[in-house]
């Protein structure tokens, strides 16, 4: 599913990523962990098919990012810090573009919003009125209603309530379970290495698996 | 010296070489001879007077910022389709010393337009479509310049570059238009396109070559300066991967 | 690529309506000039009359050169270029539908500013159609050349300085013809403004393939 072989990503001069291996098999959920700036961050937009990879190798879902990054990303789920939603429009206008931009099926965009908690009151509400926890609530839907065959989560439990937090756990689960591969990065270690199948530290741009 | 990629290019390790410091001092020899011929050795024009001399500068500054602009589309238009750094360097100094020429291009115009026009400036076709180019080049060296990744700075004075001439070229017609649905451009038809002969005539190609000497000297100086300047940038990247590499080294040692 | 462009456009015209600043700030802004024109140019002595052409599209063009930095500040909040590099959209698409949208909300303006004209300056109409093609053509290439330039701009602190210095000199033919074709269909000769119509449909055709190529590139820059 993923193969990084002395993968280096510059963030202009900066080396974010300084020669990363990492081999991540189908239906596997991994854990990055590792001090601020230690790179987490970029990988996971490496992975995503955002940042160049300009020295190595680096294969993602059969598809190698050195020469082709756009085709990896449709088929992968980013969920970042920043949300890239729209403030002005509601949380159900916010859903519907992202996932339609996506070619999702309307039925699942209502199946989404439904499993995140936003069928209700708030499917009218301006996002720029929501708190964060219902923010990445939304960016959580926009997500599964575009069924990724990669899910990339940048801290995923981050504002998120007990309930919120939960209710990420059993998504990962069964999107693992449909097929999916997660790899999700926290602090939130208990709760996450529990979830995680294997765990990858990260520091100074160099990955090492924890065996 | 075309390069296929950016990191197999070869370029310049100094901004002086053999060829150019010929080059240059064949540029200084050329105005000096501008000088003898124009200033001294021509006559005086029949209907302008001592203000023709201004033209034999005016005219080639106005033809080498025309080539500059397209220094700059071609170079553009490389660098998209090859991503040649080079190229994108090319296109740079293209369009800096392009804006050089153009504005010496606009003062000698207007120098000229006092005693004969009676006025610094005319809305004249010509001398409008100058300034708008002008313009136009500073649109693109405020991209090129931001203060921004090289990457972000190149890709979009690239767009800007590649739009260059064909802008040039839509508002030069435009202009045209402009002034002569309206009013026949009579000012300039009993200036520029009166007959010149002889000595003066010499003096005009004189200076065309050594302008031209000039703009040459200046185009590869400005390309190597900023081939050195991204030299120096991207060096030490080797540095910072073990600089960045030795962090996970540091926080193995304390947990 | 029409598919996304629709998309697009159907979000950006949502998104204008649940906000309404081109309502409540550019069409006042709009309406400002032209009043503010009358202040600068005695209306006793025939002089607006006889500029109204001119004024207009300036008043269109400034005002249009806000509601196109509207139309890239919408875009502008954290991740949002990310976000729609990982859409799935086709950048010509995205393109297509900016400028679809900007052109919307500029024609609307100018049909907005034409009745202000109408009103506050009393001009004559004598060429219908030219009126008409002159602001349909030159509606599409002020809003295909400011969405592409507006792209050059966006996401920099700089952006809401770079864009008129990048955009009025290219724009600058476009006024030209416009104005002059309004003059030929305000009491003039109408045949004479159609050379016009043509520079300005070429310009239009440049920067709509201009932006159609040059879109995908420049979203990638990482």
């Amino acid at each position: 599913m993923v193969h990084l072989r002395g993968a280096v990503a510059l963030l202009g001069r900066f080396p974010a990523l300084a020669g990363v291996d990492l081999d991540i098999d189908r239906r596997r959920i991994v854990l990055l962990r590792g001090p601020n700036g230690a790179g987490k961050t970029t990988l996971l937009r490496t992975l995503a098919g955002l940042v160049h990879v300009s020295e190595g190798e680096a294969v993602v879902l059969g598809v190698d990012l050195l020469t082709d990054r756009r085709s990896v990303r449709q088929r992968v789920g980013l969920l970042a810090h920043t949300t890239g939603l729209y403030d002005e429009l509601t949380v159900a206008d916010n859903v519907a573009f992202w996932a339609r931009a996506a070619r999702a099926e309307r039925s699942d965009v209502d199946a989404a919003m439904a499993r995140l908690g936003l069928d209700g009151r708030l499917r009218t509400v301006p996002v720029g009125r929501l708190s964060a926890g219902q923010r990445r609530r939304t960016s959580l839907a926009c997500l599964i209603a575009r069924r990724p065959e990669l899910w990339l989560l940048d801290e995923p439990h981050a504002g998120l309530d007990q309930e919120g937090r939960d209710l990420v756990d059993q998504l990962l689960r069964e999107a693992t379970a449909a097929g999916a591969t997660v790899i999700l990065s926290s602090h939130e270690l208990d709760r996450s290495l529990q979830l995680a199948d294997e765990v990858v530290t990260l520091s100074g741009g160099v990955a090492t698996r924890d065996s | 010296m075309i390069p296929q990629t950016p990191t197999e290019v070869t370029g310049p390790a100094s901004t002086g070489s053999r060829a150019t410091r010929v080059l240059g001092l064949l540029a200084l020899v050329a105005l000096g001879v501008l000088v003898l011929f124009g200033l001294i050795l021509s006559p005086a024009d029949a209907s302008q007077g001592e203000s023709v001399r201004i033209m034999y500068v005016h005219v080639p500054s106005a033809t080498v910022a025309y080539i500059g602009c397209f220094l700059t589309t071609l170079g553009s238009i490389i660098y998209l389709w090859r991503k040649s750094r080079w190229w994108e360097l090319v296109a740079y100094a293209g369009a800096e010393v392009a804006t050089l020429f153009t504005v010496i291009t606009l003062v000698t115009g207007m120098l000229w337009g006092r005693p004969t026009w009676g006025v610094y400036w005319v809305w004249d076709a010509r001398l409008t479509s100058t300034a708008m180019l002008l313009l136009l080049l500073l649109g693109y060296l405020a991209v090129r310049r931001l203060p921004a990744d090289y990457e972000v700075r190149a890709k979009r004075a690239a767009i800007v570059g590649l739009l260059l001439v064909p802008n040039v070229m839509i508002v030069r017609k435009s202009v045209d238009w402009w002034r002569t649905l309206h009013q026949k451009p009579t000012l300039l038809s009993n200036g520029l396109d009166s007959k010149i002969e002889g000595l003066m005539l010499f003096s005009l190609f004189t200076g065309f070559i050594a302008i031209s000497l000039v703009f040459g000297w200046l185009i590869v100086h400005r390309f190597r300066l900023a081939w050195l300047e991204e030299q120096v940038e991207s060096e030490g990247l080797d540095i910072a991967i073990a600089e960045r590499r030795a962090e996970a080294l540091i926080g193995e040692v304390a947990p | 690529m029409i598919r996304d462009a629709l998309l697009v456009a159907g979000k950006d015209l949502r998104l204008e309506w649940r906000s309404r600043v081109a309502l409540n700030q550019v069409a006042p802004f709009a309406l400002l000039v032209l009043v503010l024109f009358a202040f600068a140019l005695d209306p006793d002595r025939g002089l607006l009359e006889k500029a109204t052409p001119g004024l207009y599209w300036v008043a269109v063009l400034f005002s249009g050169l806000l509601a196109l930095q509207r139309s890239f500040s919408i875009e502008s909040a954290d991740g949002n270029r990310d976000a729609l590099r990982l859409s799935g959209l086709d950048p010509a698409g995205i393109f297509l539908g900016k400028v679809m949208a900007v052109g919307l909300q500029l024609l609307a303006l100018e049909v907005l500013l034409g009745i202000g004209v109408a009103v506050l300056y009393t001009t004559p109409i004598t060429g219908w159609i030219l009126l008409l093609v002159t602001a349909m053509v030159a509606t599409v290439a002020i809003a295909a050349a400011g969405t592409l330039y507006g792209v050059v701009a966006a996401g920099l602190r700089v952006r809401e300085t770079l864009l008129p210095l990048l955009l009025l000199p290219v724009l600058a033919p476009v006024l030209i013809g416009s104005t002059r074709a309004f003059e030929a269909a305000l009491g003039g000769t109408p045949s004479e403004g159609w050379p016009w119509v043509g520079l300005m449909g070429v310009i239009a055709v440049l920067y709509i393939v201009a932006g159609v190529f040059g879109f995908g590139p420049l979203m990638e820059e990482s």
